[in-house]
């Protein structure tokens, strides 16, 4: 099927998604319930991919640009700028797309395909709106915590691997860090993490409420999720950068 | 009242149900017989809603549903319970938080008034001491037990029950079937029983249709059924000794 086919449903899925919620405080329930699953639960894996991420920056840093010439400064600014404006937004929301992304496709496709959505709609209950709708609020919520800790810990894990190997002082790593700082580069990486979490969890929605079969359909509709997601990602990231930094 | 008009479904270029027509009265237990594969689920389905018919309508209480706007649709969705044929419970939830669902969305009651109706509703299925477990941790037997408390706990006007009885021992299957027959008269449902199972086509049928290569090929009522000389209804009903036995004690051929 066409491209121009699941773009038109996809929107057309979140009128739905969008539309009146039944009971406030159901969906409200359940929304705490997927910050834990979706946002409390990736804590792990987010911080350990970012204190090795700045630790690997920081070593590259300062082994390819190693000259006289270069100032002090310049690890710890670049593992700062590297980090806020693309590694914690962009690179951790793609791999929280794969992890979220694919949690979300694999339990709303299970859903479909055990009638038990169809079960929610005899009961006159928007499915789209009360599976889909908790999930974007939770992980608009959830995730731009999640990149903030990734920042701090990025940041972290470069003055770790920059101190205990030696290569720069701590000192001179801190005051890299401060070095002409602008709070904007933070706003516009929490923009970003917004704008990606509700792809994350709006595309992957889509490709689990849309599947059609059965088991080997939810495992098809999860992989989906998760490629969609990611190319949906790149191009916003392209946009947005355009958009607020130049 | 239901009634279904000139309804018939295709999926792709496969006719399953050709220009059905019936009426599923109130206060009734309309039972919806046929072999395996032969569009009972699809007519079901289609009559709700979930699927749309290629063709035809279907009206709930003279109102035809495929005329209704979506807010229309979703008020007198919550008029209707339905078991699904795999029960469709949602697997998130607890047995007791499955049949408070559609109180917790819908109903105005306090918490307790709502735990205390999906308590009774439980107990009416046979079902008790196992509100804590998930749906796979109980029987399958014991899952349409709860699909079937959770269809009822609305109090519907309408009810769908696709095989109710498939995976429950003769005994049980009497209960739900009586529970069935039960709920029926107390609330003046019109209900629409789906099943192969002859014992319970003679326990609570008030009208019987069967669906037979696409079309609704028969109806009558249970004493119609036994006397009819339908070819195809005979050896649908008749395919099972106990029924022949029925059918000699009844002196027939
Ligand atoms: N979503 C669908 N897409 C395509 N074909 C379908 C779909 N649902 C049902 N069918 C076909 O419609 C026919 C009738 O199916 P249905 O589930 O209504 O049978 P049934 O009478 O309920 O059988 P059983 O007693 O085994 O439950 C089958 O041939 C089935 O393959
Ligand atoms: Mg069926």
């Amino acid at each position: 099927m066409g491209l121009l086919f699941h773009i038109g449903r996809y929107f057309m899925l979140l009128g739905e998604v969008f539309s009146k919620p039944e009971r406030r405080s159901v969906y409200w329930r359940r929304t705490v319930e997927e910050m834990d699953l979706l946002g409390v639960k990736s804590l792990g894996i987010v911080a350990l991919l970012s204190l090795f991420m700045g630790a690997v920056i920081a070593i590259q840093t300062k082994t390819n640009i190693d000259s006289p010439l270069i100032p002090f400064y310049v690890v710890g600014f670049t593992v700062r700028q590297s980090t806020i404006l693309e590694f914690s937004p962009t690179i951790i929301s793609l791999i929280l797309a794969g992890k979220v992304g694919s949690t979300i496709a694999a339990e709303i496709g299970s859903m479909r395909v055990k009638e038990q959505i169809d079960a929610l709609d005899i009961m006159g209950v928007n499915s789209a709106g009360y599976l889909i709708l908790p999930k974007i609020i939770a992980t608009a919520i959830i995730n731009p915590f999640l990149i903030m800790i990734s920042m701090f810990l990025s940041i972290f894990g470069g003055w770790l691997a920059g101190v205990f190997t030696g290569i720069i002082s701590s000192s001179n790593y801190i005051a890299g860090v401060q070095w002409d700082f602008d709070p904007y580069i933070v706003t516009y990486a929490l923009i970003k993490t917004v704008v990606f979490a509700v792809i994350i969890a709006t595309v992957s929605g889509y490709h689990g409420y849309y599947t059609r079969g059965g088991t080997r359909e939810v495992g098809i509709s999860s992989t989906k999720a998760v490629v969609y997601s990611d190319v949906v990602i790149l191009i916003a990231n392209y946009l947005l950068t355009q958009l607020l930094l130049l | 009242m239901i009634e279904v008009r000139q309804l018939s479904k295709s999926f792709g270029e496969v006719e399953v149900l050709h220009d059905i027509n019936a009426q599923f009265h109130k206060g009734k237990v309309n039972q919806v017989i046929g072999k395996s594969g032969s569009g009972k689920s699809v007519l079901a389905k289609c009559i709700v809603g979930l699927l749309a018919p290629t063709s035809g309508e279907v009206l709930y209480s003279g109102e035809s549903f495929q005329q209704m706007d979506k807010e229309r649709k979703k008020l007198l969705r919550q008029e209707i319970g339905m078991l699904f044929q795999s029960s469709a419970l949602f697997d998130s939830l607890t047995v007791l938080e499955n049949v408070m669902f559609p109180l917790r969305m819908f109903a105005t009651m306090s918490p307790a008034e709502m735990r205390e109706r999906a308590g009774s509703c439980l107990k009416r299925v046979r079902i008790e001491g196992q509100d804590q477990k998930y749906p796979a941790e109980i029987s399958g037997g014991m899952q349409k037990r709860v699909g079937i408390a959770r269809a009822i706990a609305m109090q519907p006007k309408y009810l769908f029950v696709d095989e109710p009885n498939s995976g429950l021992d003769p005994q049980t299957s009497i209960v739900i079937d009586e529970l069935i027959k039960e709920l029926t008269e107390e609330f003046d449902t019109t209900t629409l029983v789906i099943t192969h199972d002859m014992n319970s086509v003679m326990g609570i049928a008030d009208h019987i249709f069967f669906i037979h290569s696409k079309r609704l090929w028969w109806q009558g009522t249970r004493d119609e059924l036994l006397r009819s000389d339908n070819q195809e209804l005979q050896e649908f009903i008749f395919a099972g000794s106990l029924m022949r036995q029925v059918r000699q004690a009844m002196g027939g051929r």
